[in-house]
């Protein structure tokens, strides 16, 4: 109980206290993804790369969740683990005739890929160090789902419709790409 | 689990954090099994004998209610066979990863005003995220078993989950509209103290309001739990049992288990969303009785919402596929489009 109790006074946001259950939990998560991570793109094997990738994706939910960002952590889930890699296993299912090892990922492509992987790592650095390096987490309260609802429909109503709309171009998009008749 | 039981549970005993978290791993394996049992001793054992005029199993026990110990003791000791080709970790960790969708998603559904695991804002949205990843599961059980049969059906009933994840979560979206909330426990909190027309007597459990989300819920939750008629991904006559074909004892039993716990906790999240969970019409809402007889009225709204999910899976042959996709795609989730539009417009002029 008295672990619980001091974590229960402790306001976690605003204090100033080092909280070591997060910082373990972190690390532990921290450590997996970029093991899983390492996996994914070593890995000759798609299905396995895929698997690997949902590990990824739940550690950045997991992290989304300890920095007090539930619904992004969630909605992670939903749309990540939920969706994008069952379609991916789908496709790979689907596409794929034979079982077993050594299948498709082949190793002609891997300079070109270590390239493209090489820039969007030293842009999205940049971009984040250069938008984000002054900035700190909010301390006051996390924002609340309902928070997060009313900004979207109320400040970013306009960038929400067009996001929806463009989805709903691509997706109809695919399907006149994809129909042969 | 938290302030006053919690309270009242220290002030007895005083739980170190250990304590109480091992506690919540009990009740919460609890919460998993027992609803799963009593739903496959109730409804597949007896329940489908009686509608088939038969007994069903009458020997081990009275009135045969040991035969689920003795089913789990035969799975217990049969080999655990893995194919000579099938991806050997990949096809042992499928039936854990099924598991933990279920056993996440017991977390989310409330059994008393302070008997929860855990409250958060996001709540309905949460269950319905860590339900979809039991698709992955299932995938990897039919991928890695290197057979056509568990590769068809695990296809299959990817093709299946995926479809009717959105009528499932368009459903509960007219909920979530009428009570102005996505905390499952704010969502019973406002059907308990809601009023049919000014009369608060039963409080307004959203049956009523949405039944039609009520329907639909169900109908999807028939075809995520792929159950007959939407059991096309272990069609027997067709594919031998889909992705479960290679599996064998302790691993087909988690499969099992994995099945029937989620059908009781999608039926528990039915009887919370659409009739007042663990509330029964009488006793002030926020009472600590609740506490306690709160798990006990849940579990009884859980049979009835499971009785008529069996029904369905009793009485009903199978779909075809392309049936099983038109009825997704064309029926329930423009029925379910209609079900919010029509609940925002009534939101607001009430």
């Amino acid at each position: 109980m008295t672990v619980l109790a001091a974590l229960a006074d402790l306001d976690r946001l605003t204090s100033d206290e080092v909280l070591v259950a997060q910082n373990v939990a972190f690390a532990v998560m921290a450590i997996t993804m970029v093991i899983s991570a390492l996996r994914m793109v070593t890995t000759r094997n798609v299905v396995h790369a895929a698997l690997y990738l949902v590990v990824v994706l739940a550690g950045v939910a997991g992290i989304f969740i300890l920095l007090g960002a539930e619904f992004v952590g969630v909605t992670q889930v939903m749309v990540y683990i939920g969706a994008i890699v069952v379609l991916f296993l789908f496709g790979i299912m689907l596409t794929k005739g034979s079982f077993g090892e050594d299948d498709g990922v082949s190793g002609e492509k891997r300079l070109m890929a270590g390239l493209v992987g090489l820039l969007v790592f030293g842009v999205m650095t940049a971009a984040l160090v250069d938008s984000f390096a002054a900035a700190e987490l909010s301390r006051s309260a996390p924002s609340t789902t309902a928070e997060i609802a009313d900004s979207i429909f109320s400040d970013y109503i306009i960038p929400f419709e067009a996001v929806s709309v463009l989805l709903l171009a691509a997706l109809i998009g695919a399907i006149v790409v994809a129909r042969r008749d | 689990m938290s302030s006053v039981l919690t309270d009242s549970l220290t002030m007895a005993v005083e739980l170190a954090w250990w304590q109480q978290t091992g506690i919540r791993a009990v009740v919460g394996l609890l919460a998993v099994l027992l609803p799963a049992g009593t739903l496959v001793y109730l409804f597949l054992f007896k329940m489908m004998s009686f509608m088939q005029s038969r007994l069903g199993p009458m020997e081990a026990g009275p009135y045969g209610s040991l035969q689920l110990l003795a089913e789990v003791g035969k799975f217990l000791q049969k080999e655990d066979i893995i194919p000579a080709k099938a991806d050997r970790i990949v096809f042992k960790a499928a039936p854990f990863v099924v598991l933990i969708s279920t056993f996440l998603l017991v977390l989310v559904i409330p059994a008393g005003p302070d008997a929860w695991f855990i409250d958060v804002d996001t709540g309905i949205f949460l269950a319905l995220a860590v339900s979809s990843i039991s698709v992955i599961g299932i995938l990897m059980a039919g991928w890695a078993s290197s057979s056509k049969y568990s590769l068809l059906g695990g296809l299959r009933a990817a093709g299946q989950l995926v479809a009717y994840e959105l009528p499932l979560v368009l459903a509960v979206m007219g909920v979530v509209i009428q009570a102005g909330t996505l905390n499952v426990q704010e969502i019973v909190m406002a059907q308990a103290t809601g009023e049919i027309f000014g009369w608060g007597g039963i409080g307004n459990p959203f049956i009523f309001t949405q039944f039609l989300g009520f329907a639909i819920f169900l109908v999807a939750v028939q075809a995520e739990l792929t159950q007959p008629p939407f059991d096309m991904p272990v069609a027997e006559s067709e594919i031998v049992t889909g992705y479960l074909t290679e599996y064998t004892g302790l691993r087909f039993l988690l499969f099992f288990i994995g099945e029937f716990a989620t059908a009781g906790i999608f039926s528990a999240l039915a009887a919370t969303l659409f009739l007042g969970g663990w509330y029964v019409p009488g006793i002030d809402p926020t009472s600590d009785l609740f506490n306690v007889i709160g798990p006990a009225i849940l579990l009884g709204k859980v049979i009835l919402v499971a009785f008529l999910i069996f029904w369905f899976r009793f009485t009903y042959p199978r779909f075809r596929e392309d049936q099983l996709q038109q009825l997704a795609w064309k029926v329930l989730i423009p029925l379910s489009l209609a079900n919010i539009v029509l609940t925002g417009v009534l939101k607001v002029v009430f």
